[in-house]
């Protein structure tokens, strides 16, 4: 390596640059409080003033806390109006301090610029070599070094050192998967005949109720049954929104000629993107929007992609109509809800593949 | 009748100076006048004769004087009700100015009067939703916590959380509810404006509808933190963190920085 | 009253110092110096922003239940009455409105939480375009780094606790982009949520991490990162007086205890100001999390919005081939982990190893305490401007529904812009910045060379009218003529004396490469033969003004000719 080294060994502290002289430190030039009693007394009432300040803030926080606090519970205003005057309060006492020392710092005390030297971080030749020498001695000492290798000796410590955290470790793993039964992906609470209810009070929806240019949220009727744990995490894959367009605007797609009834279609709700809750529907476009990343789907040709970061249609959910009139699925999803991942499309068993047929 | 911007205005004063000075940076809008509410009577033949002759001027050179629409100018509006009329009309998006991507809410061109008979005359032709009465649009009378559960559900991924407005595709917007009187939030639902969907009373109930409302209504508290930032989210909350936070602060460290005089 | 103090304090400093030798710390430390600039102060905004989180932290632990059980709520907003919820969510509700000032400390700690990450960037921002990442800080700027990326994982284990409908479609997005992971992404959110998405186990998980772990590793690596910066001493800017060898300063006991104790009041009070005035996290609004609801406006807090924005600008569809791939039967989904993962990657990778990238191309070994101006340096400036150039795209690209709603613009046309314009922009950013910056350098020289102008036209007896240039004082000059000129390197030829090929020649290949996108096109400074040779020609000729024409031609002429040796350069 023939680069040009750039020396740090200097004759003096301020060495030369380009040639030129480093002039040292420029004229100090006083303050009006080094050389005016006046000034330097005025300095000194501003500073004890904004100390007094701080005090005051205190004396408001403590004053808000007490006196703002016994109103009306749950009355916004009243909220806003402790919040606000505790916060005010505390904003002056710690500005006040704040302030206040710095004004003292600048003003009042010496401000003289003073000059140290470095000294180059890397250790003497000496405590190097000394540093050296003493982790051969400890080596030697060991009995690792000098003629007896003991490399079982070696090789059985490193050994046993890296295999030690997996007896912690694998456990812990173990255990904070809860059951990693990830085919859990692949089921829905849909099933043949569960009828769509209304979000959130769970009301069944009849065909009649969904007029052209509705939309509904969906959820699987019984889910709020559940506890709220299973609720949740069900809710999470099963919701619906479901739309009636005019059957004329209706592209139906290749093999799901008996999925939609009279214009109303079903889709999963979760973006095949990330997983958010795709809601936004414009009803005269009929695109379906994604608050998080913006993918759109056009409801009206079986969800593809229109726009947007997501790739694939969202998955429709096959409706039918039961004898009193109520939406109903004909089956689970046929595909996984929500973003891909990396074996959705290994059948993990075969009940999804039953349930669509 | 309730208005959500005159309350809204009055809590706020305190802070009002604060906003004043800082409304520049985040662009947060003037807070507008409140609009008149409207009232719902039983329309008189001559109420439909009236709005007849107000439709043939005002409405007929895009809609057609038998109000059937035409392709691609402007929709039917047969069976429409005169509650999409009193929305359309009552909040100035009608008559439209000039082609957009939406027709924005402007200055009433009607008189309360006069948008009466035009809704008349177009409930006269066939059957629609009614414009609400007094009662089912009373906030008093909803629940605002089943409000909430229901406009989050169905409003909140356009209309934002509280109501204060976002972005559709392509220049569409959903519009800021917090200027909006109870019974244009409720003719909205009922007849799905534009984009919006129609939440007809077998989706959203006219009780949760007034529910709705109800919340919609305790947003004119403001919020309990002070001043709201837009409602809209973290993003005006990180830039004010960067512009007034930080820049206060970086302000005071030039102060720190700089030798006394 | 007053001895009788102060032999007090003498006898407790006795009674330490016996056993502890503090002594020998306290002369070490009280009168160590430090420069004073403002800029200075940007990690210390940082620093007590952090005391701030950790302070306001402590009440809030004090009322927060981190637990996923159901409640239904019995407090007294309106909102809220009987709605279902998770302990946690009914816990930050009660520290909101029924602890009188609880919901202050709540805006206080989220406020900071922005602003701790603001000042970080803006410090490493100072840093990066000051070099003071240079030999010996390296390590410390990698300390530093560190201490930005716990700081963003802070952040996030926070953002989410509250259990809103905000922050778990927040949540949601992660365990979609650990999905998107291959082979065993489906096994990370297993073990992320204790099973299925989204589960009982991820707040009090989140909990531990953010009030345990996160926080315990930035405190002992902003103990490391002040350590350093004691070690090595705090760097200085150029001028009069200053060197590599040197720090001038003034003590840290008194002045810098009083400056730097005294601002961290002022931070304290500025954050106490903004949440008392400003709602930040109003969860109330949001609600409590349901996977069914959204709302517009659903962003992460800004510092990771850029990841939101990389997210958005991906299509899924590229000139119409997807960006999802199926490779025998295993999907494979690039719309996920190019932004989410492997841009973000590459761009705090490149972050994280630039002080050896510069090394590699200056090849000084030296140790550098005296600052860089910024336009001494052209491309890492240049380099610098690009990359917050690049971030800032994405932090708007990640906001572009807000920017949509404000402007009333398609928020598809501003994805379409940014998806075009992330390519653009910042080169073009680096372009401008970098001929900013050699114009101001020209500047320099000429102002070295000719003085400033004072405004006095004065005629001479031929008739000729002239500007009066007055000569530098010599701070000034100094200023403008001590940085580095540093030229590409050299290297030994590719065959040694003996024929051979030699080791390592690649890499000094490489090396010469990146040394010349430096420092191939450079202005240098002015160097004490020629500013002799300027003033020299200034003594020869009388009178006075005819000298300063004379002189101002050739230096015309002479900054001519360095126009076309750069421009040669560039062209090279």
């Amino acid at each position: 390596m023939s680069a040009p080294e750039h020396s740090t060994e200097h004759e003096t502290d301020l060495d030369p640059m380009n040639g030129h002289e480093n002039p040292g430190l420029g004229y100090h030039r006083p303050r009006r409080s080094d050389v005016d009693d006046k000034a330097d007394k005025k300095a000194e009432r501003q500073v004890a003033a904004l100390f007094g300040l701080s005090a005051l803030g205190t004396v408001v926080a403590i004053w808000a806390y007490f006196s703002l606090n016994d109103i009306d519970p749950g009355d916004v205003d009243s909220i806003r109006q402790v919040n606000m005057w505790i916060g005010i309060g505390t904003f002056l006492a710690m500005i006040g301090i704040g302030l206040g020392a710095i004004h003292w710092a600048k003003t009042l005390m010496r401000d003289h610029e003073m000059t140290e030297d470095r000294h180059e971080l890397r250790s003497s030749d000496e405590a190097r070599e000394g540093a050296i020498q003493n982790l051969k001695d400890g080596v030697e000492d060991s009995g690792l070094g000098g003629a007896k290798r003991r490399s079982v000796l070696k090789g059985s410590l490193i050994t046993a050192l890296a295999i030690a955290p997996l007896g912690i470790l694998v456990p812990q793993i173990g255990n904070m998967g809860g059951d990693w039964n990830v085919s859990k992906f692949r089921h829905t609470l849909w099933g043949p005949g569960v009828r769509l209810a209304r979000d959130p009070d769970g009301a069944p929806i009849r065909a009649a109720d969904v007029t052209i240019g509705s939309v509904f949220h969906v959820i699987p009727e019984g889910l709020n049954d559940l506890d709220h744990h299973h609720l949740i995490s069900e809710k999470a894959k099963a919701v619906v929104l479901l739309v009636r367009l005019d059957p004329a605007d209706l592209k139906i797609q290749e093999g799901r000629e008996d999925w939609s009834f009279d214009g109303i279609v079903a889709y999963s709700k979760i973006c095949t993107h990330v997983g958010c809750p795709v809601a936004l529907y414009e009803q005269q476009t009929h695109h379906l929007l994604c608050p998080c990343h913006q993918s759109t789907f056009d409801v009206a040709d079986g969800a593809k992609v229109v726009f947007g970061p997501a790739k694939r249609p969202l998955p429709q959910l096959p409706i039918a109509v039961d004898d009193d009139g109520y939406i109903v699925a004909q089956a689970d999803f046929d595909e996984p809800i929500g973003p891909s991942y990396w074996d959705r499309l290994k059948g993990g068993d075969a009940t999804v593949e039953e349930e669509s047929h | 009748m309730h208005s959500i911007a005159r309350r809204r205005h009055h809590r706020a004063a305190p802070l009002l100076l604060v906003l004043a000075l800082l409304a520049l940076i985040t662009g947060i809008a003037a807070i507008a006048a409140p609009t008149p509410a409207t009232a719902t009577t039983e329309a008189s033949a001559e109420d439909v004769a009236d709005g007849e002759r107000l439709f043939a001027a005002n409405c007929a050179s895009c809609h057609g004087l038998d109000a059937q629409g035409q392709d691609g100018v402007a929709p039917s509006l047969v069976g429409v009700g005169a509650a999409a009329v009193d929305f359309q009309v009552g909040t100035g998006r009608m008559p439209m100015q000039a082609s957009g991507p939406q027709a924005p809410a402007k200055p009433v061109q009607f008189s309360d009067e006069q948008i009466a008979q035009l809704a008349a005359w177009v409930a006269s032709l066939g059957a629609g939703p009614a414009i609400p009465t007094a009662e089912q649009v009373d906030p008093e009378l909803g629940d605002a916590a089943n409000g909430m559960l229901v406009f989050r559900t169905n409003c909140a991924m356009c209309h934002g959380s509280i109501g204060g407005g976002g972005a559709l595709t392509q220049g569409k917007f959903a519009p800021s509810l917090l200027e909006t009187t109870p019974t244009h939030i409720y003719e909205a639902m009922l007849t799905g404006p534009q984009s919006m969907p129609v939440f007809n009373d077998a989706n959203v109930t006219p009780e949760q509808k007034r529910d709705v409302i109800a919340y919609l209504d305790f947003q004119s508290n403001g919020s309990p933190g002070g001043l709201s930032l837009g409602a809209i989210g973290p993003v005006s909350e990180g830039m004010w963190a960067w512009i007034v936070l930080l820049g206060l602060i970086i302000a005071s460290t030039i102060w720190v920085g700089a030798r006394s005089s | 009253m007053g001895t009788k103090l102060n032999s007090a304090a003498a006898g407790t400093a006795n009674y330490v110092d016996e056993r502890t030798s503090i002594g020998g710390f306290v002369k070490f430390f009280a009168r160590k110096l430090f420069p004073d600039h403002w800029s200075f102060m940007l990690g210390e905004i940082a620093l007590y922003s952090f005391v701030v989180l950790l302070l306001s932290g402590v009440f809030l632990t004090a009322f927060f239940v981190p637990s996923m059980t159901e409640v239904h709520y019995e407090g007294p907003f309106a909102t809220m009455h009987g709605v279902a919820m998770t302990e946690a969510f009914a816990s930050t509700l009660k520290t909101s409105f029924e602890v009188p000032g609880g919901l202050l400390i709540r805006q206080i700690h989220h406020w900071a939480a922005l602003l701790f990450l603001a000042a970080i960037m803006v410090h490493m921002c100072r840093v990066f375009f000051t070099g003071a990442f240079r030999k010996p800080r390296e390590l410390n700027w990698l300390v530093g780094f560190t201490l930005m990326i716990l700081g963003l994982a802070a952040g996030f284990t926070g953002y989410s606790l509250p259990d809103d409908v905000l922050s778990g479609n927040g949540l949601r997005i992660i365990d979609g982009v650990i999905k998107g992971v291959p082979i065993i992404g489906t096994y990370i959110s297993y073990w992320l949520f204790g099973g299925e998405y989204p589960g009982t186990d991820i707040i009090p998980r989140l909990f531990t991490a953010h009030i345990l772990l996160v926080p315990g590793l930035i405190l002992a690596l902003v103990a490391l990162h002040l350590f350093l910066v004691f070690l090595h001493k705090h760097t200085q800017y150029p001028g009069g007086g200053k060197s590599h060898r040197n720090v001038v300063g003034l003590p840290l006991f008194p002045v810098y205890t009083a400056k730097a104790g005294g601002f961290f009041f002022v931070v304290f009070g500025i954050i106490a100001l903004v949440a008392s005035l400003f709602t930040i996290n109003p969860v109330w609004n949001y609600g409590p999390y349901d996977p069914s609801p959204v709302s517009a406006g659903t962003q992460p807090d800004w510092y990771i919005l850029f990841v939101d924005g990389l997210l958005r600008m991906w299509p899924g569809w590229l000139f119409g081939l997807p960006t999802e791939w199926v490779i025998g039967g295993y999907t494979l989904s690039l719309n996920i982990l190019i932004p989410a993962a492997v841009v973000p990657a590459l761009f705090f990778g490149f972050i994280a190893l630039y002080p050896w990238i510069e090394a590699w191309a200056t090849g000084d070994r030296g140790e550098k305490h005296v600052l860089d101006r910024p336009r001494n340096v052209p491309v890492r400036t240049g380099i610098g401007v690009a990359m917050i150039t690049f971030y800032v795209i994405l932090v708007i690209e990640g906001s572009n529904d807000i920017v949509a709603n404000l402007f009333h613009l398609s928020l598809n046309d501003i994805t379409i812009f940014f998806q075009w314009g992330v390519f653009i922009l910042p080169p073009l950013a680096f372009w401008i910045t970098r001929r900013i910056c050699l114009g101001l350098q020209r500047k320099d020289r000429e102002l070295v060379l000719h003085g400033h102008e004072t405004g006095t036209i004065v005629r001479y007896e031929h008739g000729e009218y002239i500007e009066v240039h007055e000569p530098l004082d010599e701070q000034e000059l100094w200023l403008r003529v001590s940085y580095e000129n540093y030229t590409p390197l050299e290297i030994a030829p590719e065959l040694n004396d003996h024929g051979v090929a030699r080791k390592g020649y690649r890499w000094d290949r490489f090396k010469q490469a990146l040394s010349r996108f430096y420092f191939e096109e450079r202005i240098e400074p002015v160097t004490a033969a020629e500013l002799e040779e300027a003033r020299h020609h200034h003594d020869e000729h009388a009178p006075h003004g005819l000298d300063e024409a004379a002189e101002a031609e050739q230096a015309d002429e002479r900054l001519d000719a360095e126009w076309e040796q750069v421009d040669g350069g560039a062209k090279k």
